[in-house]
């Protein structure tokens, strides 16, 4: 227990502690979400007057890239993980996740994977490239065939396909830890259709994981042997279709946009019953309609794909499973809307999210609808409207929905309350600068801007309404720094968190903030789905003693899952500088820290 | 051997968890063997040069290497009983025999891809070519972890560090092992008895 209490670079290297694991996850992704911001605004300053020249046209592909990308794969996914790690052990009474070193393997494989990725960013000198930035530029979706080797010829998609094959390692390595953890780890009384919302949220999204990134590995496996084996999988030429990597790469993406929006539902499905003082209205309903999203999403993929020209049947399939998907959204909305009217409503600042959250969803969700259709979606494809759809849903959604997550359990996971005027100040800046951000792209975008080009003619008639949203990203960065300035304050100034600063439901509640790192002193057992709650069968529970009655022993830390990880980017840098020795080192690195891990006592 | 926390713990669901998460494993793998595969399909017959399927695929040989697979099953099958029971002695032998007809396998592999290449069939010669050796090698890395794991085993049980405390270790293995196996029947009847 020495090295997971103790402190010192060493026990955070080696820790297996999911509390530490799950910090580790918040700052790195969070340090990442401040890159692709800034990415953001170099890409809405260099549009905010026509014929913009801060940056060309090469760089801007670079920023657009890296914005989704590292936005998607290294700050919302992560920070999600970060309340994964941190919150479902504590919600479903357990002491740790059910293997707590692959926990720990996971992070440092998303880690590098991501470093990897921003690497590229000043890699240039090394391959010779005459510039500083090489980093990827095909889209965050990286469209065959232009990702092949004869139109990409440099090593910016070879950092993308690397980078974002080893973080599906890591994702997949979490998603089966987190499946287990939750079926297999829950206190007793906890069951299933006990489980706090964002348990179970999070348990259909790692199961979208697992089931998701598979289908991308072997797109990008195809595209790593097609760019460095000489084979055509999308290659015209030889009888192959570029359409393959679409249908590969949205039978993942369309489940991936699930896995990113379903975690901050779980979140706004704990955070409203708390702030309104009353149960998640339909609680069972909003489980299933989860479970449905999570089922659906996986029948929904070719509507990114309806410009492709798959046919009338394929595009009528399409759009109605669409429609469909809108319904179980529609019924969770509805029944968050029933969880605030007549409840007891504290307006803290993880409200104001949570309520954000629904009204920008409710946008995102209605402009999402309107491209079900397909002659309506031929209108805004590649355009700007689906720019502001996809802002309303990953920032006014995900975001916003995150930022609940963290004004609501901060306490729990520092000991220290965050600001709360800060805090409303943040939101309210953060709220009007994403409406003046992205609404006007709806506008931009059905007056014929296309996405992803550098620049724009003045004859457009679109200058104004860029400018406006420049402005509106101006504002959300400016609400982002006030929220470092919280997070940076609550360190010291922040008041002290009791157990329960908000009369949470939720096991978490009940134990000390910030937890012990045995987590609870004596494992709890539940009997209602709101245990510290009275309601009308039961009284609250009695929370755990402050201190354990018997000693009790936790896992050590162990440095080979850190070791294990390394060994991938290592191997990564073989096809980066085509040398293939390297990728012998980094397997040995590899299996090294496999089987130190395998056979290293790590009792618990 | 390796202990996850809640393999010496009470469950929920009264399911080991490293079953559990190996479950969960096998299903992700079919996502990706899934994916292969129906590449794969998609691609048949959509080469515009040669040398094609029918010219090259040897059935005979490969019958043989995927009757070696299948006994392979059987050997894990005897290894786990006996690693149960607690007779090491044949738990050795059945795992070795295990890990050395999934050796034969990779072996009859070598072989095949050798003479495919010496035929004219690469990697990067048509689409079949592509199809074929990513979908069979990703077989084969598979097999060849699975060997690994097994001789693995087999040299712990040589040092008497692996007996019935271990038997859920050996069944997990086991089902990597099977469930490669079942990929390969996939892909035996798909790629060379389906022309």
């Amino acid at each position: 227990m020495s090295e997971a209490t103790g402190g010192g670079l060493k026990s955070w290297l080696t820790t297996t502690d999911h509390k530490r694991i799950g910090l580790l996850y918040f700052w790195t992704a969070f340090a990442f979400f401040l890159v692709g911001g800034v990415e953001a605004l170099v890409i809405r300053l260099q549009l905010a007057h026509p014929d913009g020249h801060l940056v060309g046209a090469e760089t801007y592909n670079q920023l657009f890239t890296m914005h989704g990308t590292t936005m998607i794969f290294l700050a919302l996914m992560p920070l999600g993980s970060s309340f994964f790690n941190y919150i479902v052990p504590l919600q479903i009474g357990a002491r740790d996740v059910a293997f707590p070193r692959l926990n720990a393997f996971s992070y440092w494989v998303f880690l590098f994977g991501g470093l990897l990725l921003n690497a590229s960013w000043f890699a240039g000198p090394l391959f010779h490239a005459g510039v500083l930035n090489v980093a990827p530029d095909a889209g965050w979706f990286g469209y065959a065939n232009l990702t092949e080797r004869q139109y990409s010829p440099g090593p910016n998609i070879d950092f993308w396909l690397l980078g974002l094959q080893i973080l599906g390692i890591s994702s997949l390595a979490a998603g089966f830890n987190f499946v287990v953890t939750i079926l297999n780890l829950r206190a007793p009384g906890l069951k299933m259709m006990r489980l706090p919302t964002f348990s179970w949220m999070t348990l259909v999204t790692n199961f979208l994981i697992i089931t998701a990134f598979p289908v991308i590995t072997v797109g990008l496996l195809f595209l790593m042997f097609d760019r460095f084996f000489g084979t055509h999988f999308y290659v015209r030429e030889a009888g192959a279709t570029p359409v393959l990597w679409q249908h590969l790469f949205w039978l993942f993406g369309h489940p991936e946009v699930y896995i990113l929006i379903l975690p901050a539902m779980g979140i706004v499905s704990d955070v409203l019953p708390t702030f309104s003082r009353k149960p998640l209205f339909g609680y069972t309903v909003v489980v299933y309609s989860g479970i449905l999203i999570g089922f659906m999403g996986w029948g929904v993929w070719s509507h990114h794909m309806f410009s492709v020209g798959l046919g009338p049947i394929a595009d009528s399939v399409f759009a109605a499973t669409t429609m469909l998907i809108a319904v179980p959204t529609g019924v969770k909305i509805f029944n968050w809307i029933a969880t605030l009217w007549g409840g007891d409503i504290r307006g803290t600042t993880a409200l104001h999210f949570a309520v954000g959250f629904i009204a920008m969803f409710v946008i995102g969700g209605l402009s999402g609808v309107s491209h079900a259709s397909p002659p309506a979606d031929l209108q805004q494809t590649d355009s700007y409207y689906v720019v502001a759809h996809i802002h309303y849903v990953f920032f006014g959604g995900t975001i916003f929905g995150l930022f609940a997550g963290v004004y609501y359990w901060w306490p729990k996971m520092t000991g220290r309350l965050l600001d709360e005027t800060l805090g409303k100040v943040h939101f309210w800046l953060q709220f009007i600068g994403m409406n003046l951000a992205f609404f006007p792209m709806h506008f931009i975008g059905l007056l014929g801007m296309p996405r992803r080009v550098y620049t724009y003619s003045p004859d457009l008639g679109v200058s104004d309404l860029n400018l406006v949203s420049t402005i509106g990203a101006l504002l959300i960065g400016l609400s982002i720094l006030i929220f470092v300035v919280n997070l940076w304050r609550s360190r010291t100034h922040g008041r002290p968190a009791s157990n329960d600063p908000w009369g949470g439901a939720t096991l978490e509640w009940g134990i000390p903030s910030p937890p012990p790192p045995y987590n609870f002193s004596v494992i709890p057992t539940v009997e209602s789905r709101l245990p510290r709650w009275r309601t009308e069968r039961h009284g609250p529970m009695k929370d755990p003693p402050a201190r354990p009655p018997a000693p009790i022993h936790m896992p050590g830390g162990s440095w080979w899952p850190i070791v294990a990880a390394f060994g991938l980017p290592v191997m990564a840098l073989a096809p980066l500088t085509h040398t293939l020795w390297v990728v012998f080192v980094g397997a040995a690195i590899l299996l090294f820290g496999i089987y130190r891990w395998a056979f290293e006592p790590f009792e618990v | 051997m390796t202990h996850a926390v809640a393999a010496t713990h009470h469950t929920s669901m009264g399911l080991d968890s490293r079953k559990m998460a190996f479950w969960a494993f096998i299903g992700s793998e079919c996502l990706l063997f899934g994916s292969l595969i129906s590449t794969y399909l998609v691609y048949k017959g959509r080469s515009v040069v040669g040398p094609y399927p029918h010219e090259i695929l040897n059935i005979p040989f490969t019958s043989v290497s995927t009757f070696d697979l299948l006994m392979s099953s059987l050997m894990m099958v005897l290894a786990l009983a006996a690693v149960q029971r607690g007779d090491m002695k044949w738990g050795k032998i059945w795992l070795f025999s295990t890990a050395l007809l999934g050796l034969v396998f990779l072996g009859g592999q070598v072989i095949e891809f050798t003479e495919f290449v010496h035929k004219g069939l690469t990697i990067s010669t048509n689409l079949f070519g592509c199809t074929f050796f990513v979908l069979t090698g990703t077989h084969g890395a598979h097999v060849t972890v699975g060997v690994l794991w097994l001789l693995t085993l087999w040299v712990r049980a040589l040092q008497g560090k692996l007996g019935p405390a271990n038997a859920m270790t050996v069944e997990i293995t086991g089902l990597y092992w099977h469930f490669v196996d079942v990929v390969w029947i996939v892909i035996f009847t798909v790629v060379y008895l389906i022309q």
